[in-house]
């Protein structure tokens, strides 16, 4: 099952490479990983989405819990939370495609951002989901590009995480 | 606290005082271009004694043994580049064994770092999966504060490794000097006092348990918990296992005690892990060369309550009931107290079954053997130094015939590379171990193979007059490879068979101690006998012994516990 794993860590050169280390070091997988500072300059907030077992997910909140620079860890996925991605898809639009292709991003509330005499550069947010979707849901022939943040995520509610 | 006000001390200086700060006594290392102004400090004062090596490897190694049979931490210097990769595989040693060591390299000038310059790598890169946690200092005014940090990291929690990468540039800059008296880190709070609620319901599963059985590991060395161990071992009764990195922790001489298990564990130990219905492990880490395969092992039904400092141990690879996180001698202390207002089960039958499985006599060889059999040479190892020696051991046949037929009835004193499985461990453990135990009788049990890893130490040893005594089982093969290539590969004995060996005896001679070659069973134990009496001297005893001979029992990798090939089988 896909889990979406968040980690407030110090923000020192090399606690990346820690924690991606050990994913690969023990064979665990990662499907997207993101991250950037939070308010507090000192901590970094790491997005990992992962896919395992219940067993495999607990021993990967288990060894990051045991990375020295790693302040907390939250299984998103155990309660109520959000996910968002940004995708940037670079489409093709010639005379043609153009209306149609101006439609689907409407559909999917898409936003153009960049417009050429042939293409049209679609900023979409939304869970993992649902730009594979908006992936699918295009004519595989028209995609000239495509690039995506991988998931962020945050707990409903009451639920935080912080320090 | 130490503070200088106003007086400007240099990175190198400041390491030096952080060392002394620290209590560190001696110091293992090699000298190179990035560490000179450390060595320079070294040399200008006598509070910190420095060892020199052969090989950084032999640094790690040492300073390794030293913690293991101290419970100090071991401190090794090495120089950037190749002194730092030379002793990374005595740093995974450590790392896979939960040793407290701090170990500092130097590093090229930060100015020079990623511009691939002369004895450059990187160090923290590297090491990375093979520390606990390691840190690349560029500013000195950090310094301080990292090594306390280093020392705080290695010895609190799960110990193990930390390593300090310190850049040329930083040993030079200056700064006031202040040691911090204490470290707080938000991202590392390891936990010390186990869950009242898991301790109760541990203790209900130990009072209902008919067939109970107590499995214990390292974490019980490294925490200095075998007073509280022997204590509750006694209080209930209950038969108790070692793994190979808990020899010692409980008295092998007492007759609760079964025996090691695991791979080559005793018939009584592996049959009654298997058979057990409350198996209490404590600061073990059911790892394959324990349990063999962990579905086998799931096959009996059984409550497994687990104490360890660190939580990812827990439910790693076996299932656990009742997990108790929290330091071992304060958890057992909690148990044994609110054992003491119960009785457990009558659990004679239990005993009666060890009883018929102790029977099979599992370590039994031949005796009346004309060549010189390993296992009688421990025994004669064993009987001579009155089980009082450290022993220290390389990776194969000695080891697990060491373990198995040395009874270590005290903690620290049976030092090996139980994780890793490092061959060449032993003899630079053995000089860590004797530095730190000046006086004590420290042997060394290896094999040609083995011994030929880190020789060079045999110059360390003369140098700081190291009285180590050698037992080189000598049987010309890499003898647990020719084992496993009989056993399973058809007796194809594909590059194991060594050929072109030194003369140990004239080796020894060349670096200045003395050797003796013994190929007579009889010779044995007299040759023994002697060689304990010299005190001052290294002495190498080489033994010829049976090339055909086998560890049993034995557990075939990914088999189950009780799948044991038996010396009787065959």
């Amino acid at each position: 099952m896909k889990h979406i794993i968040s980690i407030l860590v110090e923000n020192e050169a090399g606690a990346l490479s820690r924690i991606s280390n050990m994913f690969s070091a023990r064979g665990y997988n990662i499907e997207s990983l993101t991250v950037a500072p939070t308010e507090d300059a000192s901590m970094s907030r790491m997005t990992v989405v992962t896919v395992g077992s219940d067993e495999v997910i607990e021993k990967i909140t288990k060894q990051l819990n045991k990375l020295v620079e790693v302040v907390k860890v939250v299984d998103l996925s155990e309660a109520e939370h959000i996910e968002r991605e940004l995708m940037l898809i670079k489409v093709r639009a010639g005379a043609k495609e153009r209306e149609d292709m101006k439609r689907m991003a409407d559909i999917f509330r898409g936003r153009i951002i960049d417009v050429s005499d042939n293409t049209y550069t679609i900023e979409l947010t939304g869970d993992g989901k649902k730009l594979d979707a908006f992936i699918q849901a295009l004519d595989q022939g028209a995609i000239v590009e495509t690039v995506r943040t991988g998931a962020s995520g945050i707990g409903r509610g009451n639920r935080v995480l912080r320090v | 606290m130490d503070r200088i006000k106003g007086l400007e001390l240099s990175g190198a200086e400041i390491v030096v005082r952080c060392l002394q700060e620290e209590g560190v006594e001696l110091l293992f290392g090699y000298p190179g271009g990035a560490v000179l102004w450390i060595y320079d400090e070294l040399f200008k004062q006598d509070k910190v004694r420095h060892v020199l090596v052969r090989h950084e490897q032999g640094a790690a190694h040492a300073a390794d043994g030293y913690s293991r049979s101290s419970h100090k931490v071991g401190v090794c210097l090495v120089t950037s580049g190749p002194g730092l990769t030379n002793a990374v595989t005595g740093i995974a040693t450590a790392y896979m064994d939960s040793i407290p060591m701090v170990i500092i390299s130097g590093q090229v000038p930060t100015h020079a770092i990623g511009e691939d310059a002369f004895q450059e790598c990187d160090t923290v890169g590297i090491t990375r999966p093979c520390v606990k946690h390691n840190f690349l200092v560029r500013d000195v005014k950090d310094l301080a504060m990292t090594m306390k940090k280093a020392f705080h990291i290695a010895t609190t929690g799960r110990p193990g490794p930390v390593l300090v990468d310190i850049p040329k540039d930083v040993t030079v800059n200056k700064c006031e000097f202040h040691y911090p008296e204490t470290v707080s880190m938000r991202s590392y709070n390891p936990v010390k006092k186990g869950h009242a609620g898991q301790i109760k319901k541990a203790v209900q599963l130990l009072l209902e348990a008919q067939r109970p059985m107590i499995y214990t590991g390292g974490g019980v060395v490294l925490s200095n918990s075998s007073a509280q161990l022997k204590d509750l071992v006694k209080r209930t009764g209950f038969p108790i296992t070692n793994t190979l990195m808990g020899l010692g922790g409980y008295p092998a001489t007492d007759g609760q005690f079964l025996g090691m298990l695991g791979m080559h564990g005793t018939y009584e130990a592996n049959m009654a892990m298997q058979h057990c219905d409350v198996l209490l492990a404590i600061g073990a880490r059911f790892d394959d060369r324990v349990i063999g395969n962990p579905a086998h092992f799931a096959q009996n039904p059984r409550k497994i309550i687990h104490i360890d400092i660190d939580p990812s141990s827990i439910s790693k690879r076996v299932k656990v009931d009742v997990p108790i996180v929290g330091n071992i001698p304060d958890v057992l202390e909690e148990i044994s107290k609110l054992l003491k207002e119960a009785k457990p089960q009558d659990i004679k039958p239990w005993w009666k079954q060890i009883g018929d499985w102790r029977g099979k006599d599992c370590l039994k060889y031949d005796r009346n053997s004309k060549i010189i059999k390993p296992q009688f040479v421990l025994e004669k190892l064993y009987e001579v130094t009155a089980g009082d020696a450290f022993i220290t051991s390389d990776v194969g046949q000695h080891q697990m015939w060491a373990a198995q037929f040395y009874k270590f009835d005290q903690p620290r004193r049976w030092i090996n590379s139980g994780g890793l499985g490092t061959m060449g461990f032993g003899l630079p453990a053995a000089m860590g171990v004797q530095m730190a135990n000046p006086g004590a009788t420290v042997a060394c049990v290896t094999g040609e193979s083995s011994i030929q890893m880190c020789l060079q130490e045999l110059s360390t040893c003369k140098q700081y007059r190291l009285p180590i005594k050698i037992i080189n089982l000598n049987n010309k093969y890499m003898g647990m490879v020719r084992q496993w290539q009989q056993f399973f590969h058809g007796n194809r004995y594909s590059e194991s068979y060594m050929d072109a060996l030194p003369d140990f005896v004239k080796l020894a001679e060349g670096y200045g101690h003395s050797g003796l070659l013994i190929d007579k069973p009889a010779d044995v134990e007299p040759a023994l006998r002697e060689t304990f009496k010299r005190t001052k001297d290294l002495v190498f005893l080489d033994f010829l012994t049976d090339q055909a001979e086998n560890v049993y029992p034995m557990i075939p990798g990914g088999k189950g516990i009780t799948e044991m090939i038996l010396s009787e089988d065959l």
